[in-house]
């Protein structure tokens, strides 16, 4: 989103990148749970430049009923990129982009959600992403863990989200725009902390087999760092001040 | 494990120990994880995480209030703040001798109509088949209708209903309850009634549930 720029530095002499991080430091990341009064369960997430909201609504009935599943209930997910979430009004249809990311996170999710209890429902889970910077399928990912949390979806584990990358021949945590636009590689990763499983990985890009892994592992710790601030803002909301532990 | 007892828990965290996964909790690799936002608590060797935030969800012999949302000619259907309507069938009004060519449904509830009602069968794999022969059951005339999260219905009833009684009590006032989070208050006072809306939103709106009985206490007692 947003054009290539010409001419920018990825990777400088010292190791910091165009944003002024290190390679393995990813960008300032805010979660508020509980914003929408109206849905069931919400989050709103600041990723660096994204700023996306997300709400959840369900169990519920399924409409159009043909969709409902007897032996479960099931997840349904809408990623949508607001018109002025990036530089060039978008169209408000659904892009092909947009119609894959909602695929995508919906797959991340359904390990994590418990859906078999409520059969003949759906849970629906609407993404907007206000402002784009790169990420977003991370970030949204990110804030519909908490939003469905806070909904009170039985969940076996809150899902973490983080891309890592390569710029510059260096492998980086958190690709942002400009990384993801000039850079080599970008791999966003879906993470169950507590049950150690991996439930989004993609690539697009190019690296060698030593590459993957470490990028990989570099992915996962980055998605820790998201799940500490994950638990902190649904501890915010519901511990009060999170130091009841 | 004694540190893991009444400790408030996130969806995926760890409870140790060895119990018994009961209500929110489940066993994953000799692991009990906990699945909701809660209060774990250990009783007679389960793990228990009380929710604190969540939806209705039906269980036999649940009283709950509902609103007639259709009627076909067997049956109402009723909106029970849940995933799925509750059906009443027409037998239980009408008696054994219902004939849907004689009998007119919206002769007894319309819809609109609030009603108390038990679920009879709470099964998910139809919709909960519900009942309004019973004790303390049946159309509601009048009162104010509250709603709040189903999650909390559990610590209002707490302690075999003291608060209740409490709030009753001092403001002469009539609670039903429902287990779907929906109250019906009828008092002769509006002044009254103000407060226990005040009560019940306080308690919805918070979740530190320390001091909460002193809490209500100070509102029972403001102007009087």
């Amino acid at each position: 989103m947003g054009g290539r720029e010409a001419n920018v530095v990825l990777l400088d002499e010292n190791g910091i990148r165009s944003d002024g991080r290190k390679v393995n430091e990813t960008r300032k990341v805010t979660i508020k749970a509980g914003v929408l009064k109206n849905a069931s369960g919400s989050a709103y997430i600041e990723f660096g430049g994204n700023k996306i909201l997300a709400g959840v609504f369900g169990p519920r009935d399924v409409h159009p009923k043909h969709m409902s599943n007897p032996d479960t209930g099931i997840l349904r997910v809408r990623y949508h990129m607001e018109p002025f979430s990036v530089g060039e009004r978008k169209k408000p249809a659904p892009s092909r982009r947009e119609i894959e990311i909602s695929k995508v996170i919906k797959e991340a999710l359904e390990p994590a959600v418990m859906l078999e209890k409520f059969p003949r429902t759906a849970v629906d889970v609407f993404l907007e992403v206000l402002q784009a910077d790169g990420g977003t399928r991370c970030a949204a990912l990110d804030a519909a863990s908490v939003a469905l949390a806070d909904a009170g979806i039985p969940m076996r584990d809150l899902v973490c989200a983080c891309a890592s990358g390569k710029a510059a021949d260096a492998l980086i945590l958190d690709v942002n725009n400009e990384e993801d636009q000039a850079g080599q590689a970008d791999m966003p990763i879906g993470y169950m902390p507590n049950l150690g499983k991996i439930t989004l990985l993609q690539l697009d890009g190019v690296l060698t087999a030593d590459e993957y892994k470490k990028c990989i592992e570099l992915g996962l710790e980055g998605c820790k760092q998201v799940y500490e601030i994950q638990k902190n803002a649904l501890r915010e909301k519901y511990f009060s001040s999170g130091d009841k532990d | 494990m004694s540190e893991n007892k009444n400790q408030f828990v996130l969806p995926g965290d760890t409870i140790s120990g060895s119990y018994e996964p009961a209500q929110n909790v489940i066993l994953n690799d000799n692991r009990l994880l906990s699945t909701a936002i809660g209060f774990c608590e250990i009783n007679d060797n389960e793990a228990n995480v009380s929710p604190l935030t969540g939806f209705y969800i039906p269980r036999s012999d649940d009283l709950v209030i509902g609103k007639i949302k259709s009627h076909t000619s067997m049956v109402w259907e009723i909106d029970i703040n849940s995933y799925h309507v509750g059906i009443l069938p027409a037998f239980d009004i009408f008696g054994k001798d219902y004939n849907p060519s004689k009998h007119d449904l919206s002769s007894k509830l319309n819809v609109g109509d609030l009603v108390a009602i038990r679920i009879v069968s709470g099964d998910t794999a139809r919709d909960p088949l519900v009942t309004i022969s019973g004790e303390n059951l049946g159309k509601i005339d009048s009162g104010e209708l509250v709603k709040i999260s189903p999650a909390k219905i559990s610590y209002l009833i707490s302690k075999h209903g003291s608060m209740i009684q409490t709030i009753e009590s001092s403001t002469d006032t009539s609670i039903t309850i429902g287990q779907n989070g929906l109250i019906v208050l009828k008092s002769e006072s509006g002044s009254n009634l103000d407060k226990i809306i005040k009560v019940f939103k306080m308690l919805d709106s918070t979740t530190d549930d320390s001091n909460m009985d002193e809490k209500i206490q100070k509102i029972l007692d403001e102007n009087n």
